[in-house]
């Protein structure tokens, strides 16, 4: 009985999640190209080219920045949010709705739209910096400004889970407590670096891993915004892995770099977990 | 002298508390207002810019110094939009898809998490863990092995192509066991005493019941599937199975030139437009839901 309720998903699962982590590892040994009927076995070979291509450093170090740019600005500026939502203001209800409404939003058109506002001829951006008085740099063909473009469309785009996320835990910060330390004499932010920065850190905790998971995964707005363009200078690992296989038909390779990323989000999730989550304070 | 003694007591009581309100008002505006008015401009404009831009002219959207209105609106980027790429086709695929895949995922999310609340079953405590390591299993991981498994069963260039791997869930499983626990015990030990069946006590009681939390996981659903585009985009290269986000980057392929934009940002309101008017409606489900597991650990 218990197999004809849950068996369909249970297949589902299996057939779709875990049997593809062990035919990518298979798939990494090989020399196939997508689509061929015939595949050389290489053992590490893929692996070896990757380690002692130069590129990969650049996808190693674009990918890190995009990582850590993202995950760092969406919590600081959560949290900074959060706080303000959780004063006595007025529509904060509303509020809360618009900022969270860009994270239920298609990655494509999202990043369609500010594509069009980053347009370095005729985009807002550059008319509003032209009124200043200044020219923006040139988004769509500078390695560094282009990585920062991303970065900025991907922290709006998230920017109002990790708010309400927040918002809900600051919400469940003892006011009493509060209210002891202004007696003491202590002010307003020391209070909130004191008192309620750690007290939040199993949320900033479980922040800090699932953003990070969904970074390094990002690809929609990637593809849509510069296609890991120019020369590079957007291509992270999990971009690298779908230009691989289905653009350039590398199968085998592009196996290589799923199964190298694989490993950098569990070492990535292990490491955050054995270092920072012994400075959480579960109150 | 007596008055100079007396005042120095006096005056500061009201004037503190007169400058701590002052100072409360300021800190509720520097602190509260301003960076939520700010982070709401920022949400809101580049929405209604895209809605803006796809009412321009051509020639409007090009202009330099820039246009910021439009003079009339204009409807002809929907039209160019709709025949370069025929959205029609593309609005009906991503219909169908989202409709199949949200419901099969309800479905199958609220069978499993009854099986696992309600059933016995030895290895119940493994499936769990199975599950919940499904949760956390990078998805973007199984891109090869799926195309290929997917390819072999001639499932390129079809709508069921698009659905099926996506169909397995860990998320909705997890979500509604947590409901389905948080159930007394002695609603569904009264139906067993009357000899109903598991299939009749899930559909007589226990979905009834927690309908809120079925409904939750259908719209998280429903918003998932129709933004899904790295699958859709690899496993489909035929424009009239393809969805409208891969649809839409197939447009801003085919279209070039500045003055492109105004059709892009038309396909961009069609494919926003949707799940915006679904979130107005329906957010306190929807960001319930998303950030259910945050909030309880």
């Amino acid at each position: 009985m218990f197999l004809a309720f849950a068996g369909p998903n249970l297949v589902l699962i299996a057939l779709f999640t875990y049997r593809p982590l062990l035919t990518n590892v298979y798939y990494s040994t090989l020399d196939w190209n997508l689509g061929s009927r015939t595949a050389t076995p290489v053992g590490f070979g893929n692996y070896l080219r990757w380690f002692r291509d130069p590129t990969s450093l650049d996808v190693l170090r674009v990918t890190a920045v995009f990582t850590v740019a993202t995950v760092g600005a969406t919590l600081l500026l959560g949290l900074l949010l959060a706080t303000a939502l959780n004063r006595r203001i007025r529509g904060r209800t509303a509020a809360r709705a618009v900022v969270f409404a860009p994270y239920v939003l298609s990655g494509v058109g999202v990043g369609l739209v500010w594509l069009f506002i980053f347009d370095p001829t005729y985009g807002a951006l550059s008319a509003l910096l032209r009124l200043w008085g200044t020219t923006g740099p040139d988004w769509y063909l500078d390695r560094s400004w282009a990585l920062v473009m991303v970065i900025v469309v991907y922290v709006w785009k998230n920017l109002g889970y990790a708010a309400v996320v927040y918002l809900a835990a600051l919400q469940s910060v003892p006011q009493d407590v509060l209210d002891a330390a202004a007696l003491d004499g202590a002010g307003a932010l020391r209070r909130f670096t004191r008192i309620t920065v750690p007290l939040l850190s199993p949320t900033t905790f479980f922040l800090m891993v699932t953003t990070m998971l969904s970074s390094l995964q990002s690809f929609d707005l990637i593809q849509v915004m510069t296609k890991g363009g120019p020369l590079d200078g957007t291509t992270t690992l999990m971009y690298q892995v779908y230009v691989e296989a289905f653009v350039n038909g590398r199968a085998g390779y592009s196996a290589a770099v799923a199964t190298i990323l694989f490993v950098v989000l569990l070492l990535a999730t292990l490491l955050q977990m054995r270092f920072l989550e012994r400075k959480v304070h579960y109150a | 002298m007596s008055t100079v003694a007396t005042r120095p007591a006096a005056v500061p009581r009201t004037t503190r508390r007169r400058r701590e309100t002052v100072r409360g008002t300021v800190s509720t505006a520097l602190g509260g207002y301003l960076p939520v008015i700010l982070a709401t401009t920022v949400v809101v404009l580049p929405l209604a810019w895209m809605v803006i831009a796809s009412i321009k002219q051509p020639h409007e959207l090009v202009r330099l110094p820039i246009q910021w209105l439009p003079s009339k609106p204009y409807a002809g980027n929907y039209l160019e939009a709709a025949r370069t790429v025929s959205f029609g086709r593309l609005f009906l695929n991503s219909a169908l898809v989202t409709a199949f895949g949200a419901g099969v995922k309800v479905v199958l999310a609220v069978i499993t998490a009854y099986a696992l609340v309600f059933i016995r079953f030895p290895a119940k405590r493994l499936v769990f863990v199975l599950i919940l390591v499904a949760l956390m299993v990078p998805p973007h991981i199984a891109l090869v092995p799926n195309y290929t498994l997917i390819a072999q069963l001639g499932g390129r260039n079809t709508l069921w192509g698009i659905v099926l791997p996506g169909l397995g869930t860990a998320f909705g499983t997890f979500l509604l066991r947590q409901q389905f626990l948080s159930l007394p015990r002695s609603i569904v030990e009264a139906a067993e005493l009357d000899g109903a069946s598991h299939l009749r006590r899930l559909v007589a009681i226990v979905a009834p019941v927690s309908a809120p939390a079925i409904a939750t996981v259908a719209l998280i659903s429903i918003v998932f599937e129709w933004n899904e585009y790295l699958w859709p985009l690899i496993i489909v290269d035929d424009p009239n199975a393809m969805t409208l986000p891969v649809g839409l980057t197939l447009l801003q392929n085919s279209e070039s030139g500045s003055a492109a934009w105004g059709v892009l940002m038309a396909g961009t309101v069609v494919v926003i437009l949707p799940v915006l008017a679904i979130f107005a409606v329906l957010q306190r489900w929807i960001v319930a839901g998303l950030t259910q597991g945050a909030v309880t650990g």
